[in-house]
Parts: C-alpha cells; structure tokens; sequence
C-alpha cells in the first residue's frame, strides 16, 4: 500500500515531478505535493464542488481523481486563471458584484465557469443557476455570484457596462 | 449619488484579491515541518461502556509516533461549558464533564475514542483500523421527553437525570401569565419543531497544534471565530498552560455561522501531542467527521400559547420548550434555548406578560450550540406561526394583527428583560410589502391556478438581539465570560496606521469595512489602513465574531481607539502650530486651528510622534497608538420585515419559492455591498432551512444524514432571487456608530415567512392545514394536504 510511483503533473503549464501512492487524490497532490493550495477540498466526495479543475479545459472534481490517471493531461486550477495582466473577466467581475465572502468555495466556481462561459458566451439566469447548482457555496445565498457570472459574460462579448 | 468611499460607501474587498487569485491562506494551507498527523478513531455507536481497548497493533504500524486513548488525558481538564444556568429553584444546571478522548463510555456516534499520530495521514488512518474496541451497547437516549422518565436510560451516570436544566423566564410571571389566559378571549396555541441543523461551512475544521521547547511556547492554528477566546478556554481549563505561553492563530477563515466559536476536543489534543511528541501535529476534518463532531443548531420542541383580547391585542404569551443539548455542553449550548431565546419572545409586539420554559435535555447525540441567529430564529419562528395561526382563527389580517400589536414607542422595555433602544416595524413593513407587491397578489395567484398551483404569501416580523453583549448583565445571567471587544490603532510614522482588533473575519469582509470607519475618522485614504486580526500574538485580548457584533462591539471599541489617537495627535498638532489642543480641528487628514489659516497634516503629526524633535515631551510621550475595551450598554436590536411568496404544486407537495422580499433595519450601514451579502447568505440558510436541511438520526443514535449526498443544503437553482432592503434605518442609540448588526437576521426571519406562505397557499387550495414541521419537503406538502 506504501509503495510510491514518479510521476508528472502538468498543472498551469508547469511540469510538477511528484512521488505518490497509488491512492493519493488530485485534490491532494496539488495541495500537498504541487504547493498549490488555492484548490480546496470541501467534501472529498464530490458533491460540494469547491475542488474543481480543470483537466484539459473541462471540468473535474480534483478530490474524486487519482493523480495517477492525470499523466499525460493538462490541468488548470485558480492559481492558473487570469493573465500575467491580472484578473480574468470573471475573476474581477466576482470582485465586483461581491460573489464571495468567505472564499473557500470560490476556486472551484470560478474554474468552472472559466469553462462554461468560453463555449456558452451568452448564458441565461436560469442557465447560470443550472450550472451553479453544482457547486455548493454557504456564504453568499449565490445571488451576486449569479449577477457575477451575468457581468462577465457580457464583458467577454464585448457589451458596454 | 452613492458614497465612493468612508462610511455608507460599498467599496470593494480587498481579501478578496488573495481569494480569487488562490492565495488565500486557511488553515489547512499550514505546513509546519517536521509535521505529524491525526487520525482519531471515533465511535459507531450512540451510547456504550469502553470495556477493552487495544492499540498495541496500530502502535507498531509503519509510521506511527504513539496512540493516544483517554487515559492519556486523565490528568488534564475537560472541554468547558461557558456559560451557567440556573434552573427554576436556583440552583445551578447537571454539567457532565467532557473529556478530551472518551474515558469508560462513548455517548454519541462521532465522540473520539483515542488518536493515532503518525508520518503521514495515510499511516494515522490505516494504523487506527488496526485499534480492537470492545464496546458494550447501552440504549441510546434519542428522544427528549422520553429521556426525562424516570427509568430513562442516563446519558451521564453521575448526574441524577438527563435533565440539564428545568429554566423559568420569567419566573415571577409564571402565575400572572397563567391567570391572564383564564381571562382571554381567544388562545392560539400550537406545537412546532425547530429542526435540528449543520452549520457546514463549506471548509472543515482543521487544528495544527505547535511546541517550541526552547521557548516552551505551545501554538494553535484553527478554523475559529474566536481565538482569544479559545486561548482563554483550552489553556485555563483544559491543558493548565498560561496564556503568555500558548498563541492561538485563526487566519483566513472558510466560514462559521456559528460552530466554529466553540473550543473542541481536537484543538486541546494537536496542541497536547505536539508538546508530548516534540512535534507539529495536524488534523483536518473529513466532511464525514465534520457531520459527526461539529456542534449542530437549533432542535428545540416547542407548544406555545397566545392570549388575545376580541380586538386582537395579546393579553399573554407562554411557551414550554425541550432543547437538545446533544451528548455533551459545548461552549455556549446553555445559553442558546435560554438568554438568546427567551429574551427574544416578546418579538416586535406589545405583550404585557410572558413566561418561558425551557428544559434542556442530553441525549446520545451530537452536541448542539449555536447556529446562526443562535435562539433568535427559535423565537421568531415560535411568535411568528403563533401570530400567523390566531390572525386565521379570528378572522384578522395578518398584516393587520402585527400593526395593532407592533411596538411603537422607543425605549421600551419588554416583559423579558431586555429594552428596545429605537425601531420603527411599521416602516420595514410598508417597505416588504411594496417590495413583494403584496397588492398585486391575487393575480398572480389566479395566474398560478391556471398553471395548477397554489399561490400562497406569508409575512414575518422579526427582532433580534445583537452585539452581544454587556458584560454585567451577562455576568449576572451566568456567562463565564465577558462580552467587550478590543482594538489597538497603531499609527505608523508616516502617517498609515494599522488596527489591531479582537473581531474575527471568516468571511464578513473586515479588512474592508473597519477601514472604511477610520478613513472617514481621520480624512485619509482607505488604502492606508491595514487590519490585523486571527492571531492571539498580535491582537489585544477580545471576544471574537458571532451574534452579529463585529461592527457594533468591534468597531465601536475601534472608534474608541482612535478617538484616542485622535486626541494626542491633537495636542501634538497644537504643540507644533502654537496653539491650544481645544482649538484644533482634523479634517480631510488636516490639522488647522480654528479661526486661522494655519494647517498641518496629518502625515506630519504622525512623523513628529515619532521624530520627537520639536515636541511637548514634558506633556505627552512620544508616539502614536492607543488601544481601547468597548463594552457595550445594551444590545442592539436589528429588525425587519420579510414576505415571501410561494407555488405549491398539489399533485406532488413541491414548494417553489417565487419571490422573497427582505426589508431591514440594520440602524447606519458602514458598506451596503457586504450588508446585502450577508442578507443574501442568511436568507440562503433560512430558506434552506425551511425548504430543505433537517439533521436526521435513526432510533439507535446512527446519523443518517451525515454527507452532502443525505443533509441537503440549499443550491443556486434551490433559490429566488432576492430583494432586498436596509433604507429604514433607525440608528443604534448607544454605540458611536449607531449601527446594529445585520450576520444573522435573514437566518432569522425567512423561516416563518416561507412556512406561513405555505399554510397561506394550502389553505387557499382549500386545504385545513395550520402548519407543517420544517424542513417543507414535497412528501411532507404531500402528506399535510392528504
């Protein structure tokens, strides 16, 4: 059961050359070998959705994934958002709109709808919702995460304020 | 035009920089090297007698430093309750002991049995499986009122009862009360439960606890609201450790609602086995565990009765009430059904007399404390459906019932003990109602009938009790501990200043807002001020955040402070422009003498504070920082109004909420932004609430809803989308900000307006329903209407 296997993580266009045994969790080699701890883990049993990344631009619950099965795959977490320039639109929308409080579940909504809004630009609220609904946020009743989402996806479109 | 900054402006957050970008630092992003880890090895079942207990095989396993059981912790205290009550005769609650790991018996599912530290979490896990128990079941005490007969299977043997406590509130009104329901027109009576909830913030509880030998320093990082506070608790009563040799850090905090205040048994022991291993040791909650030792909220079971006069004016109110205390006290479990509750009963109306009676009950179950709102909700949800029930019995509007019985003279001192500074419910409702369109309620309603559905609206009025509290009145009602905050506002040379406060942000947003309040003070930018808080080691002592007090006890004490500092750098601005302190006025971040065009800044006072050159050093000394206590007078008492209108589908009992309107009086607002997010965030858990959490255990004490996948918390498609409003604003009389806390009154206020709205729509479907136990699922819809 101790026996350890080397392999590469590719996270954020980083090579990560990491030791872990066969059970070891995404979730926790990103946190506890990558020293990447912006993902979190809210309930290793992929329902609360805070430790969503994205592997190969889709995506995934990190704390229902073997490290193991992501050689070969790219994985983008909070840390890898956002240009060298600063906020993504969603990031600074989030900031705007006051979608967070307490910020533990905020990784894994901002990284899934990094990928949502890039293949669906013009979401309705009820869309929105929909997809919100996969990530359990106990700060902020989800209403200004909601309008967040809103204002970012209409700035990506290019829509005045 | 809306303020861009200082008090009243919705500046931005600045935590949330590091939160959006990752680099938040919650406890679980500590890594101390050479760091060991826990895995505690806890019972899977409710009630037993430990008669064996053999760790020798997980001590020899790969990895593990040492098994710790019970033993281990004889010599050390138990987890204290902080708060004392006193039963009906006087005389004071049965308070069993807590010990840190279980000695001789197990009495909840969860309660810890012994800890295995090892290299690795991996090891500390497997080496526990290898732990041989022999436990001997005992019936598990689940039911309150059938705890308390005689032949009662005892939670704890060495107390007489599972009777914590038999409370009175308030006692000499006891005969009064009963006489004036003799008397009374009409008496509405009904019997309700407050379902037991989790708090569940979204990050678990984690302890690292830290020894240095060359200092024989001990160092707690935890997820805690409170640290000061858990550094008082852990090192006084349960580890003997004096508090200049024990720091308590809580950095960024994933949320708390409530059951992060309390000290647990996990904190006492990393900071334990870290000095008896000479090593850093770590635990972080599984989900699972989280559900099993994190103390609960609410589950109080409640008949309460009110008097009315023909006209409709309560003549009387009294309730009797069995609260859960679950297995064990936790920190303020006491004084939750009590002085947070009873004190609440008299709500936004005028009832001349009231009596309360509380028994507080052990069970075989999880620990209760408080959760958000903490009794508040408890009460407004008992006075609320009571109120809804007699305004259909006697034929009255239910918006007109409150009116006629509304509170409209301020001060006024209620029946239970405490005394309204200022308020205006009146207003608050006029404003839910035209927020929700409550006029144009009927065509929705015949809307809603086309589509099949029951159209129903519900109201409530809500009061609270915040800013907890004054120490001496406290003192008086049994805490065992004093209820100031504290800051220190440390004024750097070159003019920024940082604020050292008690008050603890996880998630209230702090750093921004307390800013805001010192900015405006001083006339300086925002940016120059830093807030420190979450480390006992630079923090002066204060009570932490719950009850809705951050801005009103915190920030008060934060004014307190530099007001002082205000007043030095007067005099120091007097010195250096010839004048005399009393002329002095600062404005803008100027110093000018009144009458004269003479000025200094602020930046330059700062400096010769700390460049005494030219300098009165035989009047004042030099430097700039000053700390102050503030402890407050009085509560505040936010209040409000809510409306809430629903769609029931009558084949299946589903409840759709279609609009929620929520009209606040949080007295001055600092930063409107944040005060509508935690609107918004307690609306979220007082709908969730009502529609769907309730905290399940099987008649054997197993837990049933112990994971996200069995305890449902609200989602964002669970949700409407919300109004809200704080314009009606009375200002607190008796803080210098005038501000009364907002945390907790939508936690409060949104259960009984969607439960009303539901009676209100099944009555309309012509359905004799007066009421259904939360959470309103569509079975229990269903079943309410059959």
């Amino acid at each position: 059961m101790d026996s350890r296997h080397d392999i590469e993580l590719s996270v954020n266009g980083d090579t990560h050359r990491i030791s872990v045994q066969a059970r070891r969790l995404l979730s926790d080699a990103l946190r506890e070998d990558c020293g990447l701890t912006g993902t979190h883990v809210g309930c290793e049993h992929g329902v609360c959705g805070a430790c969503t990344v994205l592997i190969d631009g889709r995506p995934a619950r990190a704390c229902l994934t073997y490290a193991m099965q992501m050689e070969g795959h790219e994985i983008t977490t909070i840390e890898g958002l956002g240009g060298t320039d600063g906020y993504s639109p969603l990031q600074q929308a989030m900031q705007d709109e006051h979608g967070l409080q307490c910020g533990f579940c905020t990784p894994g909504i901002l990284v899934t709808f990094e990928a949502y809004l890039r293949d669906n630009p013009d979401p309705t609220e009820d869309e929105i919702r929909d997809v919100l609904s996969g990530n359990l946020c106990r700060c902020t009743g989800y209403e200004n995460i909601v309008a967040a989402v809103k204002k970012a996806a209409a700035g990506m479109r290019g829509e005045p304020e | 035009m809306p303020k861009d900054h200082g008090i009243g402006a919705s500046s931005k957050r600045r935590e949330d920089v590091r939160f959006l970008t990752g680099k938040g630092r919650y406890t679980d992003d500590i890594n101390i090297r050479g760091q060991a880890y826990v895995h505690f090895l806890r019972s899977d079942v409710a009630h037993g007698k430990i008669n064996g207990l053999d760790t020798s095989a997980a001590e020899s396993a790969p990895g593990v430093l040492r098994v710790f059981t019970g033993a281990d912790f004889e010599g050390v205290g138990g987890l204290p309750c902080g708060w004392q009550v006193t039963d009906r005769e006087g005389n004071p609650m049965q308070e069993p002991a807590h010990p840190v790991l279980a000695q001789g018996k197990v009495r909840h599912v969860g309660d810890p049995i012994a800890a295995v530290v090892a290299e690795t979490y991996e090891q500390a896990r497997d080496a526990a499986e290898q732990i041989t128990v022999d436990i001997e079941e005992l019936p598990a005490v689940m039911d309150m009122k059938a705890a308390l007969k005689p032949d009662a299977p005892k939670v704890h043997e060495d107390l007489t009862s599972n009777l914590c406590y038999d409370w009175g509130f308030v006692e000499e009104n006891r005969e009064a009360t009963n006489a004036a329901f003799e008397k009374a027109h009409h008496v509405t009576t009904l019997e309700l439960v407050n379902q037991r909830l989790v708090a569940n913030p979204m990050e678990p509880r984690v302890a690292i606890g830290d020894y240095a030998a060359h200092s024989d320093e001990s160092t707690l990082y935890t997820t805690s609201q409170n640290p000061h506070v858990i550094r008082l608790l852990m090192g006084a009563f349960v580890l003997g450790i004096p508090e200049h040799k024990l720091r308590v850090v809580a950095p960024d905090v994933g949320g708390g609602f409530g059951s992060k205040i309390f000290h647990y048994a996990e904190e006492a022991f990393c900071t334990f086995a870290a000095k008896a291993l000479k090593r850093p040791v770590k635990w972080v909650s599984s989900r699972s565990e989280a559900f099993l030792s994190d103390a609960q909220g609410r589950d109080h079971v409640t008949r309460i009765e009110l008097a009315l006069d023909a006209e409709g004016h309560f003549q009387a109110l009294r309730t009797e009430t069995y609260a859960n205390m679950g297995a064990y006290l936790s920190t303020f479990s006491t004084s939750v059904p009590t002085w947070l509750h009873g004190t609440l009963m008299a709500g936004n109306y005028r009832t001349p007399l009231i009596y309360v009676n509380v028994k507080a009950v052990f069970t075989n179950t999880v620990p209760v404390d408080a959760y958000r709102g903490a009794g508040r909700p408890e009460a407004t949800f008992q006075l609320e459906r009571v109120i809804d029930k007699a305004a259909r019995e006697m034929g009255i509007d239910p918006v007109e019932l409150r009116r006629r019985n509304f509170v409209t003279e301020f001060p006024y001192a209620t029946p239970v003990a405490v005394e309204y500074d200022t308020g205006d419910y009146n207003a608050t409702l006029d404003r839910a109602l035209e927020m929700a369109d409550w006029d144009g309620f009927e065509a929705r309603a015949a809307e809603s009938a086309k589509k099949g559905l029951w159209r129903g609206r519900g109201i409530n009025s809500y009061i609270e009790a915040c800013g907890i509290a004054p120490s001496q009145l406290v003192g008086q009602l049994g805490a065992r501990a004093g209820l100031y905050e504290s800051a220190t506002v440390r004024v750097n040379a070159t003019g920024g200043l940082v604020v050292m406060t008690g008050s603890h942000s996880h998630g209230q947003g702090h750093e921004t807002a307390f800013p805001q309040v010192i900015a405006d003070m001083i006339g300086i930018d925002e940016s120059q001020v830093e807030i420190v808080h979450g480390d006992t080691a630079n923090t002066p002592m204060g009570m932490g955040t719950y009850g809705s007090r951050s801005i009103a006890v915190g920030g008060s004490a934060m004014v307190r402070a530099a007001e002082k500092v205000i007043a030095k750098a007067k005099k120091i601005a007097a010195h250096l422009m010839e004048a005399a302190p009393e002329d002095v006025e600062l404005k803008d971040g100027q110093f000018s003498v009144a009458g004269t065009d003479k000025s200094i800044a602020w930046g330059d006072v700062t400096l010769a504070a700390y460049v005494p050159h030219n300098y009165p050093l035989d009047e004042i000394e030099p430097g700039l920082e000053e700390t102050a206590f503030y402890d407050p007078s009085n509560f505040t008492y936010p209040a409000g109004a809510y409306v809430c209108e629903v769609e029931v589908d009558p084949e299946t009992g589903k409840v759709r909420v279609d609009r929620f309107a929520a009209a606040d009086d949080f007295g001055n607002v600092v930063n409107p932004m944040i005060v509508e997010g935690q609107v918004h965030g307690g609306l979220a858990q007082g709908i969730g609430q009502a529609l769907l959490e309730g905290c399940t255990y099987d008649e054997t004490g197993q837990l049933l809803s112990a994971s996200y996948m069995d305890y449902a918390m609200p989602r964002a498609d669970d949700l409407p989308s919300f109004q809200v409003d704080h314009s009606c604003q009375t200002p607190c009389t008796h803080n210098p900000l005038g501000v009364k806390g907002c945390g907790e009154a939508g936690a409060i206020g949104s259960p009984p307006a969607l439960v009303n709205a539901v009676v209100d729509a099944l009555q309309r479907g012509g359905k004799d329903v007066t009421h259904i136990d939360m959470p309103l699922s569509p079975a229990r819809v269903w079943a309410a209407m059959q």
